[in-house]
């Protein structure tokens, strides 16, 4: 049990091998980054100063009790909040900030678009669009943001359907979908833009438990068979210690212990950690 | 009835046409008035909501026959040129009902969740992207209905125009009374002829309204009751049921 697997001062280093503030492990890049970022909502704080770093291709899944800071920490990461201080990086670029003469300002609309087209994000409540049929829903973006043509960016939603096991549904509008159907259909949606960092936010928490099993499958296979950058925020601790690289664990706002999940699903530094861990098992 | 001649009745056609000439210009007027300050109202810069906020009441809050009078006589003495009185009658209910649908806008776009534009930036979609893919296609089926109800309104507010000496249904109506001095045939025609008008838009509008759902995968509403029904009728569900077992007693 290492001291540094419990220092919420220091900056984790999710999916290396956990050296705080250290170098990236040999042939690892860095891919996010969060110097200081303090999010607060009136007078609550919900992310204290968090420094954090994220390796590329590694996955990374945030646990801990409600009002954490979890889910701040993927609408901060997709442009959907923004800090009150401290800055975010996504692959070397600022996110939220970008640099103008010499100094850093809030980012203009244009700017966060274009690094954030490198983000993907899975909703809790899916999302998609009511107004466009499931093949639309995946061929949208691509073609009006990325500028894919629209005959390569059907065939590639074609492709993604017949991953997520869909693709007798392609002409059908999201309203005529089961949660789990719909659910996968919003998983394709985000791997249609070829994201480097897939966020998925409490995906299975709306659904009926028969349809859980289904869609975390279909996570484990995307995570064993692409180099995705993947952050999770989940109750299925399971699903959690299978395809995590690393796990942090938030309370209140602050990142108290991560480490691999063997580790700290079966050996926690903490005792708020021991707590969680047993009241969701 | 019998005093009703062929040239008079003439009059009251010719009406119907101007009324609805009046109602189709004005709806189209009212309809750019009311997406265009509808989504003002919803803009991130307080100084366009302002303005367009201040539009809406302004409009909202004054009388349409006023108003009316007041693009005709008034209009004239500030710029000195003089608005024929159909495009008079046309700008005040554009601008008026233009006003009122402002409000649908802005209220069946708040009615779309947020959800949905997070969903919209998480794709990264611009600002303009949003609204022309997302928001705007959700939020219409909300709009249909009151767009009706104003529609019709509108309609009958035509009938304002005849004070400016514009022959519309109202004021075909007046010249035939005049001429039969008998009140009672010639308003019952008009009001007939109103509500078939009135009718023939909202079959029309329910039928927009039928696309509009169909276009965000929603079930076509039920028929209007004054369509008969066809099919048999019977009970929806027939066979027995059995107890199922371990039922709580």
């Amino acid at each position: 049990m290492s001291a540094d697997r419990s220092t919420p001062n220091t900056p984790p280093a999710a999916g290396g091998a956990a050296s705080s503030g250290g170098p990236a492990p040999a042939g690892d890049t860095e891919l996010i980054r969060f110097d200081a970022v303090t999010k607060r909502f009136g007078a609550h704080t919900v992310l204290d100063a968090l420094d954090m770093k994220v390796y590329s291709g590694k996955h990374v899944t945030l646990i801990g009790p409600s009002g954490s800071g979890k889910t701040t920490i993927l609408r901060l990461l997709m442009t959907l909040l923004k800090p009150d201080e401290g800055t975010i990086t996504l692959g070397g670029r600022y996110l939220t900030h970008e640099e103008k003469g010499g100094k850093l300002v809030p980012a203009s609309d244009r700017y966060s678009r274009e690094v954030r087209k490198n983000i993907g994000m899975v909703f809790q409540q899916f999302n998609l669009f009511p107004n466009m049929k499931v093949l639309r829903n995946l061929t949208e973006a691509p073609v009006h943001v990325l500028g894919l043509d629209k005959d390569a960016a059907e065939e590639r939603a074609r492709e993604l359907l017949e991953l997520v096991g869909l693709t007798a549904h392609l002409d059908k509008y999201p309203s005529q979908l089961s949660g789990g159907q719909q659910q996968r259909v919003a998983i394709a949606r985000a791997l249609a833009m070829r994201p480097q960092v897939l966020l998925l936010d409490e995906v299975t928490s709306a659904l009926d438990p028969e349809l859980v099993a289904g869609v975390l499958d279909l996570l484990r296979d995307i995570a064993r068979s692409t180099d995705i950058t993947m952050l999770c925020v989940t109750h299925e601790m399971t699903f959690a210690r299978d395809i995590s690289d690393c796990v942090m664990m938030f309370d209140a706002g602050r990142v108290i212990e991560f480490g691999p999940p063997e580790q700290l699903f079966t050996d926690p530094v903490h005792d708020r950690t021991r707590e969680f861990l047993s009241a969701v098992r | 009835m019998s005093d009703l001649t062929w040239g008079l009745w003439e009059l009251l056609i010719s009406g119907v046409w101007v009324t609805v000439q009046l109602t189709v210009y004005s709806a189209a007027l009212a309809a750019a008035v009311a997406f265009g300050i509808g989504l003002a109202r919803t803009h991130r810069r307080w100084v366009v909501r302002f303005l367009s906020g201040a539009y809406f009441e302004i409009f909202r809050g004054t009388s349409a026959l006023i108003l009316m009078f007041w693009m005709f006589f008034v209009l004239p003495m500030g710029f000195g040129w003089q608005l024929v009185p159909m495009w008079a009658a046309v700008l005040t209910l554009g601008l008026t009902y233009g006003a009122y649908g402002s409000e649908v806008v802005r209220g069946a776009i708040a009615a779309v969740p947020a959800a949905q534009r997070e969903a919209g930036v998480a794709l990264s979609f611009s600002p303009g992207q949003q609204l022309r893919k997302i928001v705007l296609p959700q939020a219409w089926p909300g709009m249909v209905p009151p767009f009706n109800n104003l529609l019709i309104e509108l309609l009958k507010g035509t009938a304002l125009v005849s004070i400016l000496g514009v022959g519309d249904l109202a004021f075909g109506a007046s010249l035939v009374r005049n001429a039969t001095a008998h009140s009672a045939p010639v308003y019952t025609i008009i009001l007939v002829l109103y509500f078939v008008l009135a009718f023939v838009l909202t079959r029309g509008m329910r039928a927009v309204e039928r696309h509009a759902k169909a276009g965000v995968g929603q079930a076509p509403g039920r028929r209007s009751p004054l369509r008969l029904r066809s099919g048999p009728s019977g009970p929806a569900v027939t066979g027995t049921a059995a107890p199922a077992e371990g039922d709580a007693r």
